[in-house]
This record gives structure tokens, C-alpha cells and sequence, in this order.
């Protein structure tokens, strides 16, 4: 991180693995934040459990509250509600935020209250040993599916846009400026804005699925997104398999 | 004289009443038997003072949007019932561990499982002391009346705010639904956390083991984390000694101030030779046994647990001096009596009615008869 940001910053340490997304993520949070010249005195994170939900506490330099597992939204509902003038934000991760979390998901998106929800999707539980997520693809390895995952991941887009919410965004961490962009846009919506971030995690969704270097795993990821406009001109099987990104929603 | 009128309420309402008159700004909550006239209460009042009122997706969302309203400045409560009471476990726990001052009414109705939920019943009371996973000792108040639905709601938010803990109410399904007179008055002080940002918020060493409390916005840049923390909130999550000075503080802090925070009433126990301890509505029920037993010439007395966390030890030891034989009637399986047993010498006899139904005075009255020296 270049040195004027560093004045975001509590640590000058990390604690993610070589070739985590989270810290790109983290990036990303602290650009858009200093873009928009966000007043750091009202400002607060609002995480849960898991790698994904140390990107703010205890990294970021403002008010953090790290939570239980898969509760974030609910007590960041509770501090938005009643000090609106808090410009709040959950960074979490897939399992956090949608297997143990879900129900709280769908109904701060179906409330609209005013969070900025950046869920770190790295398709898999990397804090407790690689274990399946909601996320999980299809035939991917876990320690708790050796011979390959047997169910359907959830498509996060479909689901928040579903239960109400109005902006919708999905970016792999290998794209910053559209997800610095798009992080910007959902503070500023003023409404429940839900920004999906790709990140991979090299440590358990790579080494398990024979994706031994970093530099492959990200190159992979990249190759599998596609902008919404470019999907529509896919067949349903060129379509398969890829990841569609870009801005959704009606804000 | 008081110079307000009665009024009669439910004393689900003048739980409300009470929760308005110590300041609550916060409900967060989730229908439930036979605790939802609270809620649908505040419901009305709190929006029209310009308080914030919210029904939340369930009983976890609701004790975790009551933490971050807490830390958002609020004085947070919910109410709920033994299902739910189950579901915020981990938030308590939380609740306990960050030091989050807020109050959880439990309108306690006949379990385990649904159970009867329009039926009474007292067996959450060691479920608020052994629920939470780790080990912390919290506070729990037990009501007799709907008076003290309102009194002891407003001291609930003062023990909240002057020990930074959460504190329950532990009503339950007979008090809850009771109408009779309330003075909803006005003769109590009002206690506030201290919002100060210039001292650790996790435990330096106060005087009384309670640190400041700044909130979001004041500027603290706060770190909370339901994880061992330092004095400032830095994970502690491999080192022994954070953890050992952390988990003892939050309890000491609690049992230090048993003095202060423990209220229990005595009745008749100046010559008597046999007592009953009673709490909650079942008090009631043993005050009208204990005096149709003077009536027949029976040297009873009562004590009434108006406190249950911090369990009342030194009122037991004062009993123990006096009598040799003690009562204990609730409406669970014994949970009180074998409480009461590790801390007197005298014998302790349970009186267990599990039927949904309020202990009568006669069957109180009966049990002492059979017991008596």
C-alpha cells in the first residue's frame, strides 16, 4: 500500500497468507474510503468470523466491531438504525455472511437501511481448514467433501437482488478499479448495497484443488469472469462455468 | 403519600413503562408468548419520542442488533421467552464478554421445547447463569409484582449502564399477564456508562473493575471483538494471561458489588423457626402461606429473592442463623433449592410444581406443615 494510506491503517503487519485476496481487498476499502473523503469519525466496520472479517479489525484505523459468526449485519442494523450518521460498512466473508449469516442478509436487503455489505468470496471456510461453503463450486475439494462438492453453490447476485436489494455488485480482486468504483457507489447510495468481492485463497481452495501456484489461481479466476454485457452474447454453453460481474441492481 | 394516581396495568405494560422511564432508546425483538406485550408496547411509544423500534428476522438478529445499538450509544433491550431466551445465547455471551451494557426481559413460560407458551413456569433460572458457553456470572432480577415489573425494569438499565454487563429481567408468564395497580413514578436516579475516550475501554485497572465505555462517533476508534482482548481491544487469542485477567475481571466486577446489587425481602423472620425462600410470582403465593401459617400459630417467615445473579449468599447465611428448616417452591424441577442447599446448613425441602400452573398458597402452606421440626 502506498505510503499516503497508511494513515487508514492501526497495523503495519497482516496476517493473511502469501497470495490471500484479502489484502487487495482490504486495498480496495481503504482507496475508495480516501477517495471519497469519507469522515472517519462516523465511520464504522462492522465484521464477523473468518479470515475475511480481519480486513477491517484489526487493519482499518476507525470504529471496528468484530462480531459473532454470521451475525454482522444484524448488529450493524442495530448501530445504523439508531445513529443513522454512521457510514457503515460489513466486510465479511461468504460463510460468514451467507451459510451461518443468510437470514440476516436477505432481510437487511429487504429493510434497505443504509450498509455497505463487501462480502470477500474466496468459495470456501479458510480460517477453520477448508471446509465447503454456500459457495463452493461443483466437484470442488474440501476437507469436508474429499470426493468434491456435491451441491449447487448460491449465485450471491440473484440472491440479495432477490430479497430487494438495489445495488448489486460483483468484482474479482484482480479488477480494482471497477470494485474501488463500485464500493464508492454503494456508500454513497445511501441504500443496502451489497459488493461481492472474488478473492481467492491459494492456502486451502488452491492446495486442495491442485492449483499449485498463486499466479495460476489468480489467472484462472480472471479468465472465468465475464461483464454482464459480454455474458449475454454467450451461449448457455459458453456461459457455463463463468463468473458474471459488473454492477446490478436499479441505483 | 405519592402524589401520582395508580393506574392498572398488565405488568408487560409496566415493564414498557419502566424501560421508558430509564431511558431505553433501543428495542430490537421478536414476537414471542407470553413476553409480546412488551414489544408491541414500545412498538407505539418509542417511535413517538424518537427512539428506534425494530422487529428483527429473529432472537439471535435481535440481542445482536441490541449489542450494536448498545455500542452506538443506546440503552438497548429486548424481551423474549425460554425458545427464544435459547437462540441469544451466543449473543449473551457476547454481550458479557465485550461488556455491553443492555437488559433482556424473560417472560419465563412452561418448557422445555414450545412447551405450553401461554402457561407459567420459572426454569431459565440457571439457564441465564449456565447457558452462555465460557464462564461469566451475569445479573438477574426476579419480579413479584406488576410494580416491581416497572421498578425493577428501570434498575435493570442502571445495572447495565453502572457495571457495563447485560442484565435480565426474569419475569415470568404469571407476573407478565397480572393486572393490578402501578405507581408509575418518578422517585429513582438514573445511572449513565462513562462515554470517556482517553482511557483503554477494556479494563485497565479501575478502582471497581469497570472501564469507561466511549461509543461509535466519539472518536475512540474503537476495537471490539467478542475474541481475548487487551485493555485496548487488541486480539489476545494464544496468550494465557489476557485471558485469565479478562474472564476473572468481568466476573469480579460482578461478584464484588454483591452489596450493592443483590436485593432480597424478608418478612416474619424475627422468631420464626421455619422459612420459605420464593422468587417471581410464586413470592406472592408463599407471603399469603406464610401468614396463614401465623394465623394457625406456625413461626414461619419468608425470604423473597428480588435478585437471583448474583446468587443472594449473604441473606441465606443471615437465615441460616435463625432457622432450621427452609422451604423452596418454584415452578421448575428445583433449580433455586439446590442453590439454596450449598449455602445453608439447614434443611432444604423442594416444593417442584411443573404444570403450567401458579403454586397456590395452600400447597405451600402444606409442604411447611409436613417439614416442621
Amino acid at each position: 500500500m502506498t505510503r499516503a494510506l497508511e494513515h487508514w491503517l492501526r497495523v503495519k503487519s497482516s496476517t493473511f497468507c502469501p497470495g490471500c485476496g484479502h489484502g487487495i481487498l482490504l486495498g480496495a476499502v481503504v482507496r475508495a474510503l480516501d477517495e471519497l473523503g469519507v469522515d472517519r469519525k462516523n465511520l464504522l466496520f462492522v465484521s464477523g468470523i473468518g479470515c475475511a472479517a480481519w480486513i477491517p479489525s484489526p487493519h482499518i484505523k476507525a470504529d471496528t466491531l468484530h462480531t459473532l459468526h454470521g451475525r454482522a449485519v444484524a448488529y450493524a442494523t442495530g448501530a445504523k438504525l439508531f445513529n443513522p450518521k454512521l457510514t457503515t460498512l460489513v466486510v465479511s466473508g461468504d460463510g460468514d455472511l451467507t451459510s451461518i449469516g443468510g437470514n440476516h442478509l436477505i432481510h437487511a436487503a429487504r429493510r434497505n437501511l443504509g450498509l455497505t455489505v463487501i462480502c470477500a468470496n474466496n468459495q470456501i471456510y479458510g480460517m477453520t481448514g477448508g471446509q465447503t461453503a454456500s459457495t463452493t463450486p461443483v466437484g470442488a475439494l474440501t476437507a469436508t467433501a474429499p470426493s468434491g462438492n456435491a451441491w449447487r453453490p448460491f449465485d450471491l447476485v440473484k440472491l440479495v437482488l432477490g430479497a430487494g436489494g438495489r445495488f448489486v455488485a460483483r468484482w474479482p480482486v484482480s479488477r480494482p478499479r471497477p470494485l474501488i468504483a463500485s464500493i464508492k457507489k454503494g456508500i454513497q447510495s445511501g441504500q443496502f448495497a451489497f459488493i461481492e468481492a472474488i478473492s481467492p485463497c491459494p492456502t486451502q481452495f488452491g492446495r486442495r484443488n491442485r492449483v499449485d501456484e498463486v499466479t495460476e489461481l489468480y489467472r484462472r479466476m480472471d479468465a472465468d469472469c465475464v461483464e454482464a454485457a459480454e455474458a449475454d452474447k454467450l451461449s448457455p454453453e459458453e456461459r457455463a462455468g463463468k463468473i458474471v460481474i459488473g454492477e446490478f441492481g436499479d441505483v | 403519600m405519592r402524589s401520582e394516581p395508580a393506574r392498572i396495568l398488565m405488568g408487560n405494560q409496566a415493564c414498557a413503562e419502566g424501560a421508558l422511564a430509564a431511558g431505553c432508546s433501543f428495542y430490537a425483538g421478536y414476537p414471542i408468548t407470553p413476553s409480546s406485550e412488551i414489544m408491541e408496547t414500545l412498538a407505539d411509544r418509542l417511535p413517538r419520542e424518537g427512539k428506534v423500534f425494530v422487529q428483527m428476522e429473529d432472537e439471535i438478529g435481535s440481542i445482536c442488533a441490541v449489542i450494536g445499538a448498545s455500542w452506538a450509544g443506546a440503552k438497548a433491550m429486548t424481551a423474549t421467552a425460554g425458545p427464544g431466551l435459547s437462540l441469544m445465547m451466543e449473543g449473551l455471551g457476547y454481550a458479557a464478554f465485550t461488556e455491553t451494557p443492555c437488559v433482556i426481559v424473560d417472560v419465563q413460560r412452561a418448557g422445555p421445547a414450545t412447551g405450553q407458551a401461554t402457561r407459567v413456569g420459572s426454569g431459565d433460572i440457571l439457564q441465564v447463569r449456565f447457558g452462555m458457553h465460557g464462564d461469566v456470572c451475569p445479573i438477574a432480577l426476579s419480579p413479584g409484582s406488576v410494580q416491581e415489573m416497572y421498578d425493577l425494569t428501570i434498575r435493570a438499565f442502571n445495572l447495565a449502564e453502572r457495571y457495563r454487563v447485560p442484565v435480565f429481567l426474569m419475569a415470568d408468564e404469571g407476573i407478565g399477564h397480572l393486572r393490578e395497580s402501578v405507581f408509575l413514578h418518578k422517585d429513582f436516579t438514573i445511572e449513565n456508562r462513562v462515554r470517556d475516550a482517553s482511557r483503554p475501554p477494556f479494563g485497565t485497572p479501575e478502582p471497581d473493575g469497570v472501564p469507561p465505555m466511549p461509543v461509535f462517533g466519539d472518536g475512540a476508534e474503537l476495537m471490539i471483538t467478542g475474541s481475548t482482548h487487551d485493555e485496548k481491544g487488541f486480539r489476545k487469542v494464544d496468550d494465557p494471561e489476557p485471558h485469565r485477567r479478562l474472564v476473572e475481571r468481568i466476573n469480579r466486577k460482578i461478584l464484588d458489588h454483591e452489596a450493592d446489587i443483590v436485593e432480597v425481602e424478608e418478612r416474619f423472620l424475627d422468631d420464626a423457626t421455619v422459612a420459605v425462600v420464593a422468587y417471581g410470582f410464586t413470592g406472592r403465593s408463599a407471603l399469603a402461606a406464610v401468614k396463614a401459617l401465623r394465623r394457625d400459630g406456625v413461626r414461619a417467615g419468608l425470604v423473597r429473592l428480588k435478585t437471583l445473579w448474583p446468587f443472594p449468599r449473604a441473606a441465606l447465611a443471615r437465615l441460616d442463623q435463625r432457622v432450621q428448616r427452609v422451604v423452596v417452591p418454584e415452578m421448575n424441577r428445583g433449580q433455586v433449592a439446590m442453590l439454596v442447599r450449598a449455602e445453608m446448613n439447614a434443611e432444604v425441602v423442594s416444593l417442584c410444581q411443573t404444570d403450567g400452573e401458579v403454586i397456590e398458597p395452600e400447597a405451600i402452606a402444606a409442604r411447611v406443615r409436613e417439614v416442621l421440626p
